[in-house]
């Protein structure tokens, strides 16, 4: 479908003219702490419905919170790492509202006392870094999950009965929140995409989450407004939820601004709303108007005790932070003598971490890139997967890497035991001795080769004889194709060069 | 064992019992026989507990005998000695309501902190005690299984939340009860029933598995019929627990020695401050002169009396009635027909059942009483946006303002007094259709509740008026529980030295209930 031909779309062209975009961005990490933010429940994923629960997450009557210190450690060095400042005393607040997968019918979250604010990320966006202000991130938890049975759509409309699952709830999370993204014009989908894979792999880095945005551990929610060319006020802006990848954070925001546009061009208003992101038509679609918004009747929750981080610690944790992922790629790369280009398709590959690994398994940094760029790289988009996720480690990588810089593999052998090792046929080394792939090196049995080469191309040899020696080409495809690839030709040349009585050097 | 003697360990302190338990004079099973044995005799008069846990106690009280059978050493200096446990304390295994029809039938997966502090003491626990609605109101008549009546006079209130607690003591079918104080729910009732109530400083005792009202108010506490008594508990229930955020990382006061030193060295030296505004308009005259006789009787036994102004203590009601229905708002809202307690089929009365929401709204409709209601409304609409700095925001300043009253009265006096309530108890049905005249029997215990500090109630002695008890109030800066104590010791020694026998031994028998000329006699013999 093209954008541009939707009659409630404006081409994006136009929108960047007529309008200057306004972003928001909200990001829930889960923290990959043990246990729950407010008791000692597991947080491990994927176990039998309502097995991770207790009095507390389940609100019995009675039960009280008590914060989890290693979630307060995991959301400062959050904080830290996006340059924020960490509020001395912050507090918890409850966020009230009923709905069934809340146990309490209130949310125990931060509210104007956040942990850390005023921080900031920088972003690169195609070689230029971007700025991106952070308002605030603080912790709150997460909410029990809903099955709604019957119905067509799987929404609570139209559904029969709902189940509900309470081993999320409680689940402690961050949310970073930052201040409106302004000037990014064209590339604000970009910028949005850009702002989530930084702040993605940050979190990485600090071990404070799994960060996978398919099973929820990452969400975005994506607020975005369009402001006229000569306006001094921002737009209205709405919020898009469920957007579940990096691509659909960009896919999201552009449309947005393609569909505010149209709007805004036909004389309409754009209405303050929760929008829902549909990842198979790349469209979002209204929830819930704002305009009808609960009032969830903030209070400081009188259930905690403010948080009071020590001061000693905080900068304990400041000092311990790891080195961040964009100094790291910069420190790498200059070890490894990459151009911008080249790391920067790396990166976008993400195969940093894995050539990374290639290296210090002792192969040369241009040959774990050229492996991990090209060849692993058209592998993993045919089988629609990620360079991680292919079946071969880089510790294989680097011994497929070593063989051929020893000359027991050249390129053509090297990529079908890489071929074979994807295949699921073992560890290198077995391969290529079970396969008989290793170059011919014994001179004895490649001079057979060479005697019967020079024996079927007579004229060729005269040429080389008489100082031709270029045409030597011709009697080494000759040795090749005859020992089906496996020599190694720069040893074939010698030896028909020595044959011959030729200086070939 | 005859049914005098019987009768005699139900009239016996915790202290005595738990010595007698000790050395073998009578076993543990039998104090808790004798007990649960008076039990059924008095409840269809008093209706204290909402739940006998006649098996549950005997088995508890056998442990108690096996273990000192074998040698061991009493887990506690209370150890084998009976209790009544507040029905808003969660005890795993035996029911829970709150004194709602909310939670009608739900059966706790946990003990409290509190409950397990007492098992580990070796204290039995008989069952729970009734109370107001979600420890809501000051007559236990909020209580949807019905009011409890004051052993001094069957048709007159036990005082509330915690009328089954008091009531229980009073009867003498307990010697120690659990209590839960918000804003009076301890002190309050104790006067009423001429019993010892103790709310600790805020967070002196794990408000874990205590189902809560107000979470930044409520407080549990000792009920006895002696101060060395609720010392005693005290000590047993208090302390630092991880499991509550709000408790204090502190181990519990020495009570138990304040108390002694208070009955061996009376008040000596103490600068005891009389509040101004706790007293005057609004106070009954029996209790007024109540009061003054108990003031003298403390600057008999060597206290310096000063009188200390509170100028901002008369909005605390105001602010207490804001903050108190803005936090139960929130912590009711958990009653909503989901996970546990009643759920109602709409569909029975005719009603659509098609959402969660509409479940929630009729049993919420159905389950709550008509003062809960009427607090979660008022709550809910003080924490609404635009509303929130008038009201919630309003009533955080006044509670600093009398935090800072506290302060600078605690600088002239090492406790405060007044009377704990206004009133002598009052006739069942009497206040039941007006809130405002309810809310004002906690005009004296708000106070302490809002600045967090450590109050308790005493038996001053008899209303002139009424012939009811009346009780004396000593509050104590935070974590000042030993003075406290200590003074509420020698003031109860003192009173004894003076009438012969202290108020909770001066209960008529069930169904005579006590009248002027009682208190006159008293008079005259003092
Ligand atoms: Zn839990």
């Amino acid at each position: 479908m093209s954008t541009a031909l939707d009659p409630e779309l404006m081409d994006y062209d136009e929108v960047i003219e007529k309008f200057d975009p306004v972003l928001g961005l909200e990001v829930h990490v889960e923290l990959g702490t043990e246990t729950k933010m407010f008791c000692a429940c597991p947080t491990a994923f994927g176990a039998a419905p309502n097995t991770h629960v207790c009095p507390v997450c389940l609100a019995l009557p009675g039960a009280l919170p008590a914060v989890n210190e290693r979630a307060v450690e995991y959301a400062i060095r959050i904080g830290l790492a996006l340059n924020c400042s960490i509020a001395p005393l912050s507090r918890f607040a409850r966020k009230n509202y009923f709905y069934p997968d809340m146990p309490k019918n209130f949310q125990t979250s931060q509210y104007d006392e956040p942990i850390a604010f005023d921080g900031y990320l920088d972003v690169d966006v195609d070689g230029e870094t971007v700025r991106v202000e952070i308002e605030r991130a603080h912790m709150e938890e997460d909410t029990g999950k809903s099955t709604h049975i019957g119905g067509s759509t799987g929404r609570i409309h139209g559904a029969e009965y709902s189940l509900l699952d309470y081993n999320r709830a409680g689940v402690p999370l961050v949310e970073i929140v930052t201040k409106p993204i302004t000037g990014t014009g064209k590339s604000a989908p970009e910028v949005a995409r850009a702002y989530v894979t930084a702040l993605r792999d940050l979190l990485l880095s600090l071990g404070v989450s799994d960060v996978r945005m398919d099973q929820g551990s990452l969400r975005c929610d994506a607020n975005v407004s369009l402001m006229r060319k000569d306006a001094t006020e921002l737009g209205t802006r709405t919020e898009t939820k469920n957007v579940n990848s990096l691509r659909s954070v960009e896919r999201a925001v552009r449309y947005e601004m393609t569909r505010q546009g149209a709007l805004l061009e036909a004389g309409g208003t754009v209405t303050q709303e929760t929008r829902h992101f549909d990842e198979a038509t790349g469209t979002t679609n209204a929830g819930r108007s704002k305009e009808t918004a609960e009032d969830y009747r903030y209070f400081p929750e009188p259930d905690l005790v403010p948080v009071a981080p020590d001061a000693g610690w905080v900068e304990e944790l400041r000092a311990e932070l790891p080195e961040l992922p964009w100094v790291r790629r910069g420190r790498l790369q200059s070890e490894w003598g990459f151009t911008d280009l080249e790391m920067r398709d790396l990166v976008a590959a993400d195969g940093v971490s894995l050539v990374e690994q290639t290296v210090a398994a002792g192969a040369k940094p241009a040959e774990a890139r050229s492996w991990w760029g090209s060849y692993l790289g058209q592998a993993a988009n045919a089988r629609g997967v990620s360079l991680a996720e292919l079946p071969i480690t880089p510790e294989q990588v680097a011994r497929v890497s070593t063989l051929v810089s020893e000359g027991s593999l050249n390129t053509k052998l090297a990529r079908q035991v890489v071929d074979a090792v994807l295949a699921g046929e073992g560890e290198p080394d077995a391969i290529v001795e079970v396969k008989g792939l290793a170059v011919v090196s014994d001179d004895s049995a490649l001079q057979a080769a060479v005697d019967e080469a020079i024996a079927a191309q007579p004229a060729v040899a005269d040429k080389i004889r008489g100082g031709k020696v270029q045409a030597v080409g011709a009697l080494v495809g000759g040795v090749m194709k005859a020992t089906k690839g496996q020599a190694d030709a720069a040893r074939v040349r010698e030896l028909i060069l020595a044959t011959l009585g030729v200086d070939g050097s | 064992m005859t049914s005098s003697a019987a009768t005699d360990l139900t009239r016996r302190t915790a202290a005595e019992l738990a010595a007698d338990i000790a050395s073998g004079e009578v076993s543990a099973v039998e104090v808790t026989q004798a007990h649960l044995d008076r039990i059924a005799e008095a409840e269809p008069q008093v209706h204290a507990f909402l739940h006998v846990s006649g098996e549950l106690a005997r088995q508890q009280a056998e442990q108690v005998d096996r273990a000192r059978a074998a040698g061991e050493q009493p887990a506690s200096s209370l150890a084998g000695v009976p209790l009544g446990l507040k029905d808003i304390v969660v005890q795993q295994g035996v029911p829970a309501t709150a004194g709602s029809k909310m939670l009608e039938g739900w059966i706790p997966p946990y003990n409290a902190t509190v409950t397990d502090r007492l098992r580990a003491a070796g204290i039995v626990i008989l069952g729970k005690t009734n109370l107001d609605e979600f420890a809501m109101g000051s007559s236990t008549e909020n209580s949807a299984y019905g009011p409890t009546h004051n052993p001094w006079d069957l048709d007159r209130i036990p005082g509330g939340s915690g009328g089954g607690s008091a009531a229980a003591l009073a009867a003498f079918e307990a010697p120690l009860t659990i209590g839960t104080d918000t804003g009076g729910s301890i002190r309050q009732p104790a006067a009423v029933t001429g019993t010892v109530g103790a709310k600790p400083t805020y967070g002196g005792v794990s408000r874990y598995g205590v189902i809560s009202l107000a979470s930044s108010l409520d407080q549990v506490g000792p009920c006895a019929r002696t101060v060395l008594d609720a010392a005693m508990l005290h000590e047993v229930i208090g302390g630092h627990d991880p499991r509550d955020s709000t408790s204090i990382p502190q181990p519990v006061p020495s009570v138990v020695d304040a108390v002694r030193r208070g009955q061996r060295d009376g008040v000596a030296g103490m600068r005891i401050g009389v509040v101004r505004q706790l007293s005057g308009d609004g106070y009954q005259a029996g209790v007024l002169s109540s009061f003054r006789r108990a003031v003298d009787t403390l600057a008999a036994a060597g206290a310096e009396i000063v009188e200390v102004d509170c100028p901002h203590f008369e909005y605390g009601l105001a602010a207490y009635y804001l903050i108190l229905p803005s936090e139960c708002s929130s912590n009711l809202a958990r009653y909503d027909a989901m996970r546990y307690g009643l759920r109602v089929d709409t569909s029975a009365i005719g009603e659509p059942m098609e959402t969660a929401e509409q479940v929630m709204s009729a049993t919420r409709g159905a389950g709550f009483g008509a003062e809960t209601k009427r607090r979660i409304m008022l709550g809910t609409y003080a924490l609404s946006a635009g509303y929130y700095d008038a009201y919630y925001g309003s009533a955080l300043k006044v509670r600093t303002l009398i935090r800072r009253d506290f302060d600078a009265a605690f600088d002239a006096a090492d406790v405060l007094i007044s009377p704990a309530s206004p009133v002598t108890a009052f006739a069942l049905g009497e206040k039941a259709d007006d809130p405002m005249a309810m809310y004002l029997n906690d005009l004296a215990t708000i106070p302490g509740s809002l600045a967090g500090i450590p109050a308790m109630s005493v038996p001053s002695g008899l209303a002139q008026d009424t012939g009811l008890p009346v009780g004396l109030q000593i509050m104590a800066p935070a974590l000042g529980e030993e003075k406290m104590y200590r003074v509420a010791a020698a003031f109860e020694s003192a009173y004894i030295a003076e009438h012969g026998s202290s108020v909770p031994q001066q209960v008529p028998p069930l169904g005579t209930p006590a009248g002027p000329e009682s208190a006159a006699t008293q008079e005259r013999a003092s």
